[in-house]
């Protein structure tokens, strides 16, 4: 399989006031052309981050401090903003859990995906419109010639998330970054929404990163998921064996933890304690405080990235066997 | 068994109009008066048994967090009875309420907004206590309040600490000893999981179950996580625009669900290692509370609509597995 | 466990103010001119009030270090041969016991009206336009007018004995609708929060919800306002005093200070007005100053005046 992005070693810090937080540490990922990828995480892991710095929007006091982001055979991580506005929008678009992120509210939804348009692309009027029609009815957008002279105001919550996905098509961008696209959104929009992403990714033959919390929803869209934790990838593999038999006590922890699993019994299975703080992490293993299988070795040194059975890749030293 | 609470055909309107200068309207050369009004629950009847938790599950903006809040007396309904214990409590006063305050009691949502942010720990737990036992003196209070923060899993010892300096799960851990802390036996919990992490919902989903469990608490609720609702549940009631479509157990409903909206919700969970598609389509959007569909409030996106479900409002019918559905396609056998 | 005092060394506010700059400096001009106001009976080199000290022969004696200055009188006399630099001294007392008591009596009445309109919705339309009513008065109308009535009912010599305290009604009265507006706006918004709504759960009486639970959030705007009110008040007085309705030459203020010199900067004696004026201006500068501060500091989006 060809690679799409690959992401090396990505460190992101934010220097604060109060002392430098380190949001992103030694990240490396691949994306795979066409494929689905899924990051999972809780709030404070970095996974927005993550989203963010791959196309490089991180804000202020954030910066990509070290590594590589290579898109395409460049280092997108050292592009000026200048050229990273060429590739953002064009073949790396981004959605957001807010659409109106996305949408000015005092434009019509016409104006601005035309707007989108014109400055990626040099095109007439005419043909402009004709691209936005085929793209809102691609989101099956009823009756898109009427739609294209509404405003955001005038279109529901998914339908909004509908419109902000065909403006992400207007480039044809061969990777889609969406960041919690439906937690605003209620579960059968939800359902509706994901199953869009899904089929357009497969018609398009287009890259997804879809970031959530939620484990259940990426179980269904994506091929592979990569867990965050604290800032690191603690696992990273192939859905199905992410969801049947996950390897890092966290992932385990946290799979267990639904309520979809509990299996009949009363008390769900939780993990002991909370995220550490990014400013305050605990040495070693940044998982350690809250596991239970805890050695010695955790506390003491940070754990690699390692393959392990079945094509993925674990960094716990429990389950690379111990020493 | 006595119910421990009836909620008998309730209705809760929000008049959002305004005032009486924003109401005017100038329409075909006439002043005309119009009133914008929510309808954010209509003719709600439930059943609450004492020792069950009675989930309501909805999509956001069909009037469960709203009929929580009549039900604890927050809002007045405009229409129907709410007795606790056989007991009418809609139109008390707020003295004539207070013995039923230390018996209800409620969990919010937000862990961030629904602690005083000025008082510490000790401060927000001690004050329902003294308020409701005036006649206890300062070490009972303070013996009172670290036996609850121990049994919601608070270390007494942070009872000095600020609201902010706490974690989001500590904080509804918090929160709910705020309502343990007068001895209730039943709890309205308002969506008490919807704003925390996965790891941590577990956490307090537990603490909830456990409480439950010791205490022989009763709640009510409230959720739009099918899943967590699954879980928790003895019986689950499904609202849609302010009306209840479905009220089963728990099994029932998920095992054959048979209202069409139930069908799509429960179609629309995402699962566990599942596979994105095949998922009842809905067509259309959830109309608004303001202007509510005449007959059934769900006909415009359900499949199984004909000219009746436009027409009238569909009947609450008890099916042979003690199930109450409200829509004509069920009792008409067509589904 | 911690005690108030450790909290606050290590809080981010103490923090936040000592790596102000301007708001530290603002901090020690303003700690010094009130110090040094209400010190004024000790510090002061000479007593304006004491008339047996003054000699008319030591009128309009220029500064110390110009022709003619006297080292006795280091920024020079008045016309009455008046110490400046006491008269001014004491002078501040007065302007600033008017400008606080002014600002507490507007915050009473508004921080209640406030409340009330803000908790209780059916007072609400009434008691805004009151507000509103009150607000369409200028505050040197108002002044006007009842200076006036009590001028001419009890005579100077009585007006000048409640002077004070009528000042303080006055510039009170006339801007409380500002902290009426800004507590209401903050209790509208606290009102809907969930806190509030644990409170009526559990039962407790409206008057306790409105000062235990809501009425302590409200206050970082209103202690933002009074900074700047305070200054106003302290304006307003001087405004008011320079108008001759003010504070008597007897018992001087900043304000009353400056126009007892004005006749007399263009015969040169321009000393008598411009260092009550400087004065004047550095103190209302260092409140505005630290009001900004306290106001970024403080939730910045909470301040709608």
């Amino acid at each position: 399989m060809e690679p799409l992005i690959q992401i090396k070693n990505l460190r992101v810090d934010f220097a604060l006031r109060s002392g430098t937080v380190r949001a992103l540490r030694d990240v490396t990922l691949t994306i795979n052309k066409g494929e689905r990828l899924g990051i999972v995480g809780e709030s404070g892991a970095g996974k927005s981050v993550l989203g963010f710095s791959i196309i490089n929007l991180i804000s202020k006091p954030g910066r990509i401090t070290g590594g590589q982001i290579i898109f395409k055979g460049e280092d997108i991580a050292k592009y000026s903003l200048e050229k990273m506005r060429t590739i953002r929008g064009d073949r790396i678009s981004m959605i957001f859990q807010d659409p109106m992120m996305t949408l000015n509210p005092v434009l019509t939804i016409g104006t601005q995906m035309k707007e989108t348009i014109h400055a990626h692309r040099n095109v007439s009027n005419r043909e402009a419109e004709a691209i936005c029609l085929e793209k809102l009815r691609k989101v099956y957008i009823p009756s898109p010639e009427r739609r294209l002279t509404q405003y955001p105001h005038e279109f529901s919550g998914g339908m909004r998330q509908r419109i902000v996905i065909a403006i992400s098509l207007l480039t044809s961008p061969s990777l889609i970054i969406a960041d919690e696209p439906t937690t605003a959104l209620d579960v059968t929009i939800q359902a509706e929404i994901m199953d869009l992403l899904l089929e357009l990714c497969e018609t398009e033959n287009m890259g997804l990163i879809l970031i959530t919390h939620d484990l259940a929803v990426v179980s269904e869209v994506t091929q592979r998921i990569a867990v965050l934790y604290a800032g690191k990838v603690v696992e990273i593999g192939p859905t199905r064996q992410i969801i049947d038999t996950p390897q890092h006590p966290y992932t385990q922890g946290l799979i267990k933890a639904l309520p979809q699993m509990a299996g009949g019994k009363r008390r769900l299975n939780q993990i002991p304690g909370m995220m550490p703080s990014l400013r305050d992490m605990p040495s070693g293993c940044p998982f350690q405080p809250r596991c239970t299988e805890r050695i010695d070795k955790c506390i003491h040194e940070i754990p690699l990235l390692t393959p392990v059975e079945g094509g993925g890749q674990v960094a716990c030293f429990v389950r690379q066997g111990g020493m | 068994m006595q119910p421990i609470l009836e909620i008998r055909d309730i209705d809760k309107h929000f008049d959002i109009s305004g005032s009486l200068l924003d109401q005017l309207r100038f329409q075909g050369g006439k002043l005309t008066r119009q009133r914008t009004v929510v309808k954010a629950v209509n003719g709600v009847s439930l059943d609450v048994l004492p020792g069950e938790t009675l989930s309501v599950v909805g999509e956001s903006g069909c009037g469960k967090s709203t009929l929580a809040r009549t039900v604890m007396g927050l809002y007045q309904p405009n229409r129907g009875e709410i007795l606790y214990r056989g007991k009418r409590i809609d139109h008390l006063g707020s003295t004539a309420m207070l013995p039923y305050r230390t018996r209800m009691q409620m969990v919010f949502q937000d862990p961030y907004a629904s602690l005083n942010p000025r008082m510490t720990v000790r401060q927000i737990l001690e004050e329902p206590v003294r308020f409701h036992n005036p006649s206890l003196n300062r070490d009972e209070v303070s013996d009172r309040v670290a036996e609850v923060m121990r049994q919601v899993g608070v270390d007494p010892v942070w009872a000095t600490n600020f609201p902010h300096e706490f974690s989001g799960g500590q904080r509804q851990r918090i929160s709910i000893a705020r309502a343990l802390v007068v001895g209730p036996e039943f709890i309205a919990a308002d969506e008490p999981i919807a704003a925390l992490d996965v790891s941590i919902q577990a956490q307090i989903l537990n603490l909830l179950m456990d409480a439950q469990e010791k205490l022989g608490l009763t709640y009510l609720f409230i959720s739009h996580d099918l899943s967590v609702v699954q879980h928790i549940s003895t019986r689950v009631a499904v609202m849609y625009l302010g009306c209840v479509c479905e009220l089963a157990t728990a099994r029932e409903l998920f095992t054959s669900p048979r209202h069409p909206y139930t069908q799509a919700l429960l179609s629309a969970i995402p699962r566990l290692g599942g596979r994105a598609g095949g998922h009842v389509k809905l067509s259309g959007d959830v109309p608004t509370p303001i202007n509510l569909p005449p007959g059934c409030v769900f006909h415009g996106r359900c499949p199984h609509a004909n000219e009746r479900c436009k027409r009238d409002i569909p009947a609450r019918l008890t099916l042979p597995s003690g199930s109450v559905v409200a829509c004509h396609a069920v009792e008409e056998g067509r589904i | 466990m911690q005690t108030r005092w450790t909290r606050f060394k290590e809080s981010y506010m103490l923090h936040s103010f000592l790596r102000d700059p301007v708001a530290l400096c603002s901090f020690i001009i303003l700690a010094t001119l009130v110090f040094s106001a209400f010190a004024a009976p000790v510090i002061a080199p000479h007593n304006p009030y004491d008339s047996r000290t003054i000699n008319v022969m030591d009128a309009r004696t220029p500064p110390s270090w110009s022709e003619g200055g006297s080292t006795k009188f280091l920024m020079g006399t008045d016309a009455q041969g008046r110490d400046i630099l006491s008269t001014m001294l004491y002078g501040m007392r007065v302007s600033l016991i008017i400008g606080v008591g002014a600002v507490c009596l507007q915050a009473f009445i508004g921080i209640i009206v406030g409340l009330v309109s803000g908790y209780i919705r059916r007072l609400d339309t009434i008691l805004m336009r009151i507000a509103d009513v009150q607000l369409s008065f200028s505050t040197y109308m108002v002044a006007i007018f009842i200076g006036a009535i009590v001028q001419t009912a009890f005579g100077v010599a009585g007006y000048n004995k409640v002077a004070v305290p009528l000042l303080i009604v006055i510039i009170g009265l006339a801007e409380w609708p500002q902290y009426a507006r800004t507590v209401r706006a903050s209790v509208l918004a606290e009102r809907k929060k969930e806190y509030v709504e644990a409170a009526r759960v559990i039962g407790l009486p409206r008057i306790r919800i409105m000062w235990r639970h809501i009425l302590p959030n409200t206050l970082s705007p209103v202690l933002v306002i009074s900074t700047v009110q305070v200054a106003n008040a302290i304006m307003s007085e001087a405004a008011l005093s320079f108008l001759g309705l003010g504070m008597p030459v007897t018992q001087p203020s900043l304000g009353s200070l400056i126009t007892a010199g004005f006749q007399y900067i263009f015969s040169g004696s321009w000393w008598i007005t411009i260092f009550p004026g400087v004065l004047l201006v550095t103190l209302i500068l260092v409140i505005n100053l630290l009001g900004d501060w306290l106001r970024d500091f403080l939730n910045p989006k909470l301040y709608k005046g």
